[in-house]
């Protein structure tokens, strides 16, 4: 997640709550190291698909 | 509502007034990305529409060629009054950075999503009873008995003001935005809503609450208090911004699930979906196109843009983009690649965003479970409300 991307339309928070957090600005981070728990890989992806302003990547592990 | 000279051709003559334009504004975009994909027109004043995706978001990031000190492309007759109430005009919608930067910070914590979520209750309370006053009837305008019911009351919860006045704001609101052409209807809407707005700022100096205007007035920047033009700008804002928008998107939405039964089922039988159901609505039907003025000649995309000139950032067409969107101009309930870009791109993205949706959701989510079926009752009677705020206006449907 690139936080100067970053401008809180909050659609990964919407759609992945397991995997985003937001602040009261609208900054989204990802939780945790990043590292997607098992089960969540579609979620997680939905929510790189649907940011407007490019700001989160999927790196393969 | 066709109060407007025919064009004389959509690449050099459009109007966002154009009655055949707000009724289906979609055909023209898909013609123009082709053939010219920034048109251009005279009409008050030179302005440019885009309608390529990547144009469209690219404009909205340059914020330093593109000023947002005007984001409306009608003049308001009589608009520089020696010392005018709005000295800033809406902050942060109507600012460039510095301004924008700390007025929208101001803003943006009343409208985060844990505050949206305790909204939720009061909205779903009022669809709910919303419904209830007409579901015995049979049918309802959903435009007018319900869509645009909701926004206002909700907005004035958060601004702390009686919701009984709800009515008296969409009036307010409509004039300024819908009936902008009409110099004496935009007048009175300004006057209403500004002297309604000084009154309460006087009222919160005294007797605070714990409402967003009060907050304002309580708010100190490196050291000063906020400028009552800026309180009074941002109060304006927050409620120009929230009413006829929202409710345009809700309108659209209970439009397409009305003429799209298909669809709708769908959403009945898998509620489930309704979290990308909504975005893809908003995607298909956003209803805002806000505009940025030229700050210094500058060409873009082969176009010699002057200083002054309008730019209308026409985020609903970039939503029909087929080069950003698979079957662009179909409703997809569960798209899963979809960036739309209807509350904006880059620094202006609209601060009231997850108030927004939660309102759609909650909106649509209420009416599908004690309506699942319903159609318009006559398409004929139908009508649309178009320039910067597109949704519609009379939408009678029956129920069953």
């Amino acid at each position: 997640m690139d936080p100067d991307k970053c401008q809180g339309h909050a659609r990964c928070y919407a759609l992945a709550p397991e995997l985003f957090s937001v602040d009261d600005y609208g900054q989204s981070t990802v939780i945790g190291d990043g590292a997607v728990p098992e089960g969540l890989e579609d979620k997680a992806r939905l929510a790189v698909a649907n940011c407007p302003e490019y700001a989160i990547e999927e790196i393969a592990d | 509502m066709a109060r407007t000279e025919a064009v004389q051709g959509w690449d050099t003559d459009f109007d966002v007034l154009d009655a055949g334009y707000i009724a289906d504004p979609f055909s023209i975009w898909d013609k123009l990305r082709t053939t010219c994909p920034v048109a251009h027109t005279d009409r008050r004043g030179s302005t440019w529409l885009p309608t390529r995706y990547d144009d469209v978001v690219a404009l909205a990031h340059d914020v330093e060629h593109f000023s947002s000190l005007e984001v409306g492309v009608i003049p308001f007759e009589g608009d520089e009054p020696d010392d005018p109430v709005l000295l800033y005009g809406l902050p942060p919608i109507s600012a460039d950075p510095p301004l924008h930067t700390w007025t929208r910070r101001l803003l943006l914590p009343w409208f985060s999503h844990n505050q949206v979520e305790g909204y939720e209750e009061l909205t779903r309370q009022l669809c709910v009873g919303l419904i209830d006053g007409f579901l015995a009837d049979g049918h309802a305008d959903a435009a007018s008995d319900y869509a645009q019911q909701i926004p206002a009351r909700v907005i004035a919860r958060i601004l702390g003001v009686p919701t009984e006045l709800a009515d008296t704001f969409t009036g307010w609101v409509r004039d300024v935005l819908e009936f902008a052409d009409d110099a004496e209807r935009r007048a009175r809407g300004v006057e209403g809503l500004l002297g309604f707005f000084i009154e309460q700022v006087e009222k919160r100096r005294t007797e605070p609450g714990d409402d967003l205007l009060s907050e304002l007035l309580h708010t100190e920047v490196e050291g000063e208090p906020l400028e009552e033009s800026v309180v009074l700008g941002m109060a304006a804002l927050v409620l120009i911004a929230g009413v006829d928008t929202t409710w345009s998107a809700i309108g659209s939405s209970l439009w397409h699930l009305a003429t799209h039964p298909e669809d709708r089922a769908r959403l009945v039988a898998e509620p489930s979906l309704m979290p990308l159901a909504v975005e893809e609505l908003l995607r298909a039907y956003s209803p805002v196109t806000m505009a940025r003025m030229v700050a210094g000649d500058i060409e873009f995309e082969g176009c010699p843009m002057k200083a002054g000139d309008k730019v209308l950032m026409n985020f609903p067409a970039a939503n029909r983009d087929p080069n950003a969107f698979e079957d662009a101009d179909r409703v997809v309930l569960d798209r899963a690649l979809n960036r739309h870009v209807a509350f904006g791109s880059g620094i202006h993205r609209c601060a009231g965003s997850n108030l927004a949706r939660m309102e759609l959701r909650i909106a649509v989510e209420e009416w599908l479970a004690r309506i699942p079926e319903f159609h318009l009752a006559d398409p004929a009677e139908v009508t649309w409300a178009g320039g910067q705020v597109r949704g519609p206006r009379i939408l009678p449907v029956v129920f069953g």
